[in-house]
């Protein structure tokens, strides 16, 4: 992994995990260029969640859990996408993971 | 799911004895630690100018603190009893792997310098020099052990491997070469109280969401408290719990047996953690800080009992050690162990007839469970031997009407790991970890094939996250692992209280009554 990731010509340090080293820098270009080293192309569906996590964030300075992230989901998108499987087929390595490397939020750590 | 860039290993019906292939994993080695977070734990920052010498003398302490670790050095015969044992090894074929190769790598630098013929004829007796290589070998090769003691249950010597793999791992960190995984982790439990880095803020408003996510699914008021001053009960549950899923689900059955029992309990966000991860890197010093903040919540929220949630090495560290680490308990109520099991106390209330149970609401699943290392090989549960095979089993049997034993070899004492213990639950691990978990998959594919089970059920929080990883690299699917109080949760038949009728009431009188006495 890169130490460093160019967005729009302009260098950002990212972690030996591929995480924004400063979460302040975080920009959109960001989300989509670590989704394009992913092989993920971004559609709204990604930006809703990304957004969240980003809110979540500011608020608590932590990631939400599963389950919170789950719920705000399925109450802004319907039911039907308010569960996990929803969100590993937007984000095949996992919501908590790759999305909140996306977002520019720190890995959570510990035994998940 | 991520895609496998190593080869993922085949399912075969029976266990095989794989040809070795030395070096296969020689490649394998986790992030090591930034000096900040090696700093927080009073370790130095990056290799030490001097460190052969170091280490060689931090070996000499460790081997006169810790006697078992002398006699473990010197006892093994090479008998070779060990050598098909570790899920490591089976996984990887790599021969370092075996519990003798890797004790091997410590044994013979201790013989080196520790031993008279060592000293003199280094080459006679396989002594060799720390060198700069072999310690990147011990980098590598003592995080490949899960420290699950799996081996040391057929070695006829008893040698255990995992207090050897702790011992290498605090010789490194002393000298500066620390993990990132393990030593990031106890740096947050220190600075925020938890593995995870939840502040208290998030752990109440996760906790006021399941309260909310209980009461529409079930119409009763269960409670999940924080820091209530004055509880009966502290409950002590990994971080993993508040966040992952599925451990939630079994956090969610914790909150409604408390509900059952009547009694009064509290979560704390200054102990919001059972895991230690002291254990994992040897550091009986870490061990006993982390320790101690349970102490300290304890005391300070008045409680007369503390109960842990569904943690393997915490278990081992709460049975084992939390009273010399820790203790003495004596503010606590004597009538009841310190800690306690959830399984020891939804079992007792299950004989005590206190739940109602109905075991339909588990239909939809075939269950069988997996023993998790710590909790099978270094504790125990209830007063009777080998309760702690048997109290979760009991409670599955009472909850479900479908449940089915994986095969003998691999369950109980003799269970396999899951391939993700002891401090490497962690993504720049992940070859070792799906390689690693291949017996217990093995065992698990077998039970699916002959007799139908969809589910297996574990009690510890580094299981549930592993095996919801590694199970979609072998076919299966990652909600195929669940909590064991998930089950209790299922099926438990709720006892609605006074206040059931109003609707979000619950959740604003629980935060007005946050500090006072129950």
């Amino acid at each position: 992994m890169a130490d460093t990731i160019d967005v729009d010509g302009k260098e950002f340090a990212v972690d030996e995990e591929g995480y924004l080293a400063n979460l302040n820098d975080w920009v959109p270009g960001v989300a989509t260029v670590m989704a394009k080293q992913d092989n993920l192309e971004l559609s709204q569906d990604h930006w809703d969640i990304i957004n969240f996590l980003r809110e979540y964030y500011e608020e608590y300075q932590i990631a939400p859990a599963v389950r919170v992230l789950t719920k705000a989901v399925g109450k802004k998108l319907g039911a039907e996408k308010g569960n996990s499987k929803y969100l590993y087929s937007l984000f095949p390595y996992g919501p908590a993971k790759q999305a909140c490397r996306f977002a520019g939020l720190p890995k959570p750590t510990g035994c998940v | 799911m991520a895609k496998a860039t190593f080869k993922v290993p085949v399912l075969s019906q029976y266990p095989e004895v794989p040809a070795i292939t030395p070096g296969s994993m020689a490649h394998s080695t986790p992030f090591q630690a930034k000096p900040e977070f090696q700093a927080a734990l009073g370790f130095p920052g990056e290799l030490v100018e001097n460190w052969q010498e170091r280490a060689i003398e931090k070996m000499g302490e460790l081997l006169t603190r810790y006697r078992s670790l002398r006699v473990y050095l010197d006892a093994c015969v090479k008998c070779g009893a060990c050598t098909d044992k570790c899920h490591y090894f089976l996984g990887t074929q790599d021969p370092k792997n075996m519990p003798v190769g890797r004790q091997d790598l410590m044994r013979k630098v201790y013989r080196r310098y520790f031993t008279v013929a060592g000293r003199l004829f280094p080459k006679l007796v396989g002594a060799e020099d720390l060198t700069k290589e072999v310690l990147d070998e011990w980098y590598s090769y003592y995080h490949q052990c899960s420290q699950c003691r799996r081996c040391s249950v057929f070695c006829p010597y008893g040698i255990d491997t995992a207090e050897i793999s702790m011992a290498a791992r605090e010789i490194m960190d002393s000298i500066g070469v620390g993990q990132k995984y393990c030593n990031e982790i106890i740096g947050k439990v220190y600075t925020v109280g938890n593995n995870l880095g939840l502040p208290g803020p998030a752990l109440v408003n996760t906790l006021e969401g399941l309260e909310e996510d209980v009461f529409d699914d079930t119409g009763v008021h269960v409670r999940y408290p924080i820091d209530q001053v004055g509880a009966e009960v502290l409950f002590v549950t990994p971080s993993a719990d508040f966040f992952a899923e599925p451990h939630v689900d079994g956090l969610i059955g914790y909150g409604k047996v408390m509900h059952e029992s009547g009694l009064s309990w509290t979560f704390s966000t200054m102990a919001s953690e059972a895991a230690n991860f002291g254990l994992f890197i040897g550091s009986y010093e870490n061990m006993r800080r982390v320790a101690l903040r349970i102490r300290e919540a304890a005391i300070q929220l008045k409680v007369k009992r503390i109960i842990f949630g569904e943690c393997g090495h915490a278990w081992r560290v709460g049975y084992g050690f939390l009273n010399s680490l820790a203790g003495p308990w004596d503010f606590l109520d004597p009538r009841y162990p310190v800690p306690q099991h959830i399984c020891e106390f939804t079992w007792d209330l299950i004989q005590q007839g206190r739940l109602t149970l109905d075991k339909s609401q588990n239909d939809d699943k075939v269950l069988t469970f997996h023993d998790s290392c710590n909790v099978a090989r270094a504790s125990r549960m209830g007063d009777e031997a080998g309760g702690q095979f048997e109290i979760p089993r009991a409670i599955i049997r009472a909850t479900c009407n479908h449940f089915y034993d994986m095969d003998e070899e691999t369950i109980r004492d003799r269970t396999f790991c899951c391939g993700g213990g002891g401090g490497l639950l962690t993504d720049d691990l992940m070859e070792l970890r799906v390689k690693g978990a291949k017996p217990r998959m093995e065992a698990l594919n077998n039970v699916i094939q002959e007799k139908g089970v969809t589910h297996m059920a574990a009690i510890c929080a580094i299981c549930k996250t592993q095996f919801s990883k590694v199970l979609p690299f072998y076919g299966m699917e990652m909600d195929q692992i669940i909590s064991l109080h998930q089950l209790v949760s299922n099926a438990i038949v709720l006892t609605p209280r006074e206040d059931d009728d109003d609707g979000d009431e619950g959740a604003q009188s629980r935060a007005e009554n946050a500090d006072e006495p129950d």
